[in-house]
């Protein structure tokens, strides 16, 4: 049982590989809004919902290649208390936002 | 209480040794509720300026006031610094405690040059008359990118303490999950810049 864990521990933080597939990953995640917002290709709703889409998947990228959110031991409570996380700050984000929509 | 309860661990090494790496996971996971509901900080401090971000009150907009270069600048060094931070980790899994303080210097180099940056912003924005009791958006992003700073600064304390710490006692499971906790922080930081960068800047500009 010790040995199991002790093999799975060393599977848990990723490789060279790894790192370096998520720190190029996220300067391309940059890069594009910002030359997006530079050169004006866009402009308005698309382009700021462009821009959060990259940011999130930027934040994937640093989840999984960075913090190594797939490998940690079951059951993931880490996982689990991260999507409450989540669930709570779009609520108070969309809600303030929502809310004060009506404050004309 | 902490010193104690170390002590006691070490009595029984022997025949708890498992039960100590367990004790270390443990409080891992402990730092990643502590990350969630830093997140929950973050999100708060993001709604207010969402909110805010036009109420100008007659003073400076964001597009008259943000230089994006130096906010380039600070992006690309807080996101070397996070996989520096990552290589550091990499080398204590490797057990080599000398590469592994070399990747914390340049993480926490990284880190200060980041903090100096921002300082000059603000001391820059402030010598312009925009402070942070000039407007609602003012106030709301002096407040949300304030937080940030202090988050960074903070870690940076934390990461000089615990170079010390590793000089001295090497690699032990105690400072093995230090530093991942540490390395989860400065991740976590980044994310949050990333945000920041998003909304408060790149759409501050456009």
């Amino acid at each position: 049982m010790s040995h199991h864990d002790n093999h799975v521990h060393s599977e848990n933080h990723g490789s060279l590989k790894s790192y370096v597939i998520g720190f190029v990953l996220s300067i391309v995640l940059t890069i594009i809004p910002l030359v997006l917002v530079m050169n004006n290709v866009m402009s308005g709703g698309p382009l700021v919902i462009t821009i959060m889409v990259m940011a999130v998947l930027q934040l994937f990228v640093q989840l999984f290649f960075f913090m190594h959110i797939r490998e940690g031991e079951k059951p993931r409570y880490n996982v689990q208390a991260l999507i409450l996380g989540a669930v709570i700050v779009f609520t108070i984000v969309a809600g303030s936002m929502w809310i004060m929509t009506f404050n004309i | 209480m902490a010193q104690a309860m170390t002590h006691h661990e070490h009595g029984h090494a022997h025949d708890h040794d498992h039960g100590h790496e367990h004790h270390e996971q443990l409080k891992v996971l402990g730092f990643w509720i502590f990350v969630v509901t830093d997140c929950v900080l973050f999100g708060t401090l993001f709604a207010t300026y969402a909110v805010l971000m036009h109420n100008y009150a007659g003073g400076p907009t964001a597009k008259e006031l943000f230089e994006l270069p130096g906010i380039i600048a600070s992006t690309f060094i807080l996101l070397t610094s996070s996989f520096t931070s990552g290589l550091a980790v990499l080398a204590m899994h490797k057990r080599n405690v000398k590469q592994m303080i070399g990747w914390l210097i340049v993480t926490a180099l990284l880190g200060l040059a980041f903090v100096v940056l921002e300082v000059n912003e603000f001391a820059h924005l402030v010598g312009e008359g925009a402070t942070i009791s000039t407007s609602a958006f003012l106030s709301a992003f002096y407040v949300l990118v304030g937080t940030h700073g202090l988050h960074v600064t903070l870690g940076l304390f934390w990461m000089v303490a615990l170079m010390i710490q590793l000089k001295r006692r090497g690699i032990t499971p105690v400072t093995k999950r230090k530093v991942t906790n540490l390395s989860l922080y400065w991740h976590f930081l980044d994310v949050v810049w990333i945000f920041l960068f998003t909304v408060v800047y790149l759409m501050g500009v456009m």
